[in-house]
């Protein structure tokens, strides 16, 4: 099994942090993993991007030019993936925002609007978790169980009371993420 | 012609060189400051028991070779750095006396970054800060304490603040800072003022060995052969001359 | 006991110094490797082990506490990246002319000058060649996962000590901001002044204890005769480091036609490039010299006896691509290809490249 992944977006969307989650939970699983973000002045409210690796073998580079899958969370972002998913990997990207949708056939997407869904429950900081579900759906590398250990290792103690609002959220993800084409 | 019988008896003794001066034959030359300075620094660890606790850094400059004459643990720091040596040194060995001795050139141009964040710390070292106006060892050339109108070998015409600026009085600025617990300003050219000198350098290491805070004794000092005088010369003329922009006393603690 | 955690190679650096008994750590922040500060002052090591940290005014004074704390024969370090490693090259300097013990790790970046923040391995030769004035060298550890971050910084501590001299982690961008599993080692106690002592005592400035004869940390000889005869000390020492330490990874070279010749990141990136050769059938291999200094040429000069060419690849416009002809000598192609300036290749940029450069013109 290997997953190479990317997660892109604005900073501030919690792209690096749902990039470590998941690389936590690959660790959970027993499988090797890396994580590799963009950094500097693209922190600070631009675009920020990480790539993961998941893999049952070492991960050799932790550098790659194509994925096997794209979660996409800005226009930018979609503009600059959307040509890199592999022939016949997924691209996965809330619409919020996205004026100009996917357009490729020779890849499978999926959206889910972990935006607004997040907004109506009146708690934005799980619209990442909600992503997360979503991608686990289509793409399950890691059971919910090690999910959950991953979040638990990634969040700082101070954060652990959010563990059960984020384990609704995941689960809302899974149900809300639909193929579109 | 009378004939005296001279016994060397301890209980006859009344002055003898410290034991933590070293019998190697200083380098400085004659009518120097560094070498009284290096003798009273030699006192001061003696008679505060410290010889086995003392670590000295001494700097580039005239006084790089300190390590030879005073009989302590010796660390030779890189041109204007030894304040940022000392803090980790004594931050590591809090139990240790540790400080410096540089020079105008040293501490006042290249290492003053080092010199204010150090004091800044208020790290528990002691600075001890040899002011004489001018780069010694290189041969003459100004330094950022040479007086307006005072000729070197870079201001043949003598300093012109227009193109040199004004000399730098660091005790002064360096007082204003809540690290430092003691400042103060002395000179070696007379005996009184060589016991007042000890004192004060007495006063810092205690200072450092309690953890008061950083301690900066100036020492005002001529460099006669930069100068171009001979040593009494150089004496009168500090006084006339150097005491007016760096006047001698204690400025803090 | 033994732990396994998911961190960035900064933060694996800050993590196997606390627990392999540093004494004082003394930096300056510079992205990309300010996680390694961050992580030892969030970390408050000095409450557990009594490691001190400090926060520098600047590059030239993280050195130069290094120098003072060295010199007293404490386990020290520091952590940069390129344009902070160019402020610190007198301290090395120092450092080496006085043989002091310290750590150094340079988490690069692309340059010249204040350049991009971005990942480079663009500071091969001031490492290697010229870390600072005068006739010395660093041993130079070139770490290629967040584990080796972990494992090389106590290498290195342990190597600064065995022969008193700085040894430099060289690493970069891409190792230092990146996540892997890591097995934290357990935690060593700091060596106690007793110990600094008996081991150091010959030679470090920690107060004449029980009235021992003094000693002097200095680096200053006015007298030629005897700073040459000091420089030839100096070289005997590295002679020996030269035959005793030199450290390397081959993979596949045993049947390779043509050999990559990659350190740090771009080793990690040559490994999927190999992989992607063997697929189609070419027969590459891959060497990974771990230290850069000393380096393992011996073995690339027995490689040139029978392969076909050599594609050095680094983040830069070619530094370790000269040491890599040297060895090979004039009968074997040595190519050089890397993107720089804070750009990264990739794998399929560097195949492309082992094909036009070598696969395709020799076969």
């Amino acid at each position: 099994m290997k997953e190479e992944l990317i997660i892109a977006g604005f900073g501030g969307q919690g792209v690096l942090s749902m990039g470590k989650i998941l690389a936590y939970s690959g660790v959970m699983q027993g499988f090797e993993v890396s994580w590799m973000p963009s950094y500097g002045p693209e922190m600070r409210g631009g675009t920020a991007n990480v790539t993961v690796i998941i893999s049952d073998g070492p991960v050799s580079s932790p550098i790659v030019h194509q994925y096997d899958t794209a979660i996409i969370l800005n226009q930018q972002s979609l503009n600059k993936f959307e040509e890199r998913v592999k022939p016949g990997g997924r691209l996965i990207y809330d619409p919020n925002g996205i004026i100009h949708p996917p357009h490729r056939s020779d890849i499978d997407i999926y959206a889910i609007d972990a935006t607004a869904e997040a907004a109506r429950e009146g708690n934005l900081r799980v619209f990442n978790t909600m992503i997360l579900g979503g991608y686990l759906k289509v793409r399950p590398v890691v059971t919910i169980e090690n999910a959950m250990r991953g979040l638990e290792k990634s969040l700082p103690e101070r954060l652990h009371h959010t563990l059960p609002a984020n384990e609704q959220a995941l689960k809302k993800g899974m149900e809300l993420i639909r193929k579109e084409n | 012609m009378a004939q005296f019988e001279v016994e060397i008896k301890p209980e006859n003794l009344v002055y003898g060189k410290s034991p933590v001066l070293t019998d190697a034959p200083m380098h400085f030359c004659p009518g120097c400051s560094h070498g009284t300075i290096h003798k009273i620094i030699a006192e001061a660890i003696d008679e505060l028991g410290l010889q086995e606790r003392a670590i000295g850094l001494s700097p580039v400059g005239c006084s790089v070779l300190a390590y030879n004459y005073i009989d302590i643990d010796w660390v030779q720091a890189a041109h204007g750095r030894a304040a940022a040596a000392a803090s980790a040194m004594k931050r590591l060995n809090p139990d240790r006396l540790v400080f410096t001795y540089q020079g105008d050139g040293d501490l006042a141009a290249i290492g003053t970054g080092e010199t204010i964040h150090a004091c800044n710390r208020g790290e528990n070292i002691t600075i001890i800060y040899v002011n004489n106006a001018i780069y010694g060892m290189t041969g003459g050339q100004m330094a950022p304490t040479t007086l307006v109108g005072m000729k070197t070998m870079t201001t043949p015409d003598g300093r012109d603040p227009k193109l040199h600026g004004y000399p730098f009085v660091v005790s002064d600025m360096l007082a204003h800072l809540p690290g430092v617990c003691y400042v103060t300003r002395q000179s070696v050219h007379t005996a009184a003022n060589v016991r007042r000198a000890k004192k004060a350098i007495r006063k810092a290491f205690e200072n450092s060995m309690e953890g008061k805070g950083l301690s900066f004794v100036e020492m005002v000092a001529t460099c006669n052969s930069g100068w171009k005088m001979s040593p009494t010369a150089a004496n009168q003329w500090m006084e006339e001359n150097m005491f007016p922009v760096y006047p001698l006393g204690d400025i803090k603690g | 006991m033994k732990e396994i955690k998911l961190l960035k190679g900064n933060e694996a650096v800050a993590m196997a110094a606390i627990r392999c008994g540093c004494d004082g750590y003394f930096g300056y922040p510079i992205t990309p490797q300010s996680e390694i500060l961050e992580t030892l002052m969030s970390q408050k090591p000095w409450e557990t082990t009594g490691m001190v940290v400090l926060q520098a005014e600047s590059e030239t004074a993280a050195i130069n506490m290094v120098y003072g704390g060295a010199a007293t024969g404490k386990r020290v370090m520091t952590s940069s990246s390129s344009p902070g490693i160019s402020l610190m090259s007198e301290g090395l300097s120092y450092l080496a002319g006085a043989e002091l013990p310290c750590v150094v790790v340079n988490v690069s970046r692309g340059g010249p000058g204040l350049g991009t923040i971005q990942p480079a391995q663009s500071d091969y030769f001031q490492a290697v060649k010229a870390g600072g004035h005068g006739d010395f060298h660093m041993i130079v550890l070139a770490p290629a996962s967040v584990q080796e971050m972990y494992d090389f910084t106590q290498l290195a501590f342990d190597l600064t000590f065995k022969y008193l001299n700085p040894v430099m982690v060289l690493a970069d961008g891409v190792i230092g901001q990146m996540m892997e599993k890591v097995e934290l080692s357990e935690g060593k106690p700091r060596v106690d002044d007793e110990s600094i002592q008996r081991e150091c005592g010959s030679w470090a400035a920690t107060g004449r204890v029980g009235g021992r004869p003094r000693n002097i940390v200095t680096s200053v000889e006015l007298d030629p005769d005897i700073q040459e005869a000091f420089n030839h000390i100096l070289a005997a020492k590295y002679a020996r480091i030269e035959q005793d330490e030199v450290r390397y990874e081959t993979f596949e070279c045993e049947d390779a036609d043509f050999v990559l010749v990659a350190y740090g990141s771009s080793a990690r990136i040559c490994r999927r490039v190999m992989e992607m050769a063997r697929e189609e059938g070419f027969k590459v291999g891959l060497f990974r010299p771990i230290t850069l200094y000393p380096f393992p040429g011996d073995v690339i000069a027995r490689l040139a006896e029978r392969v076909k060419g050599f594609l050095a690849v680094e983040m830069s416009m070619g530094q370790l691509v000269e040491d890599v002809r040297l060895w090979a000598g004039r009968n074997v192609p040595a190519e050089h290809y890397g993107r720089c300036g804070g750009a990264i290749h990739s794998p399929d940029e560097v195949y492309n490249a082992l094909k036009s450069k070598l696969i395709d013109k020799i076969k």
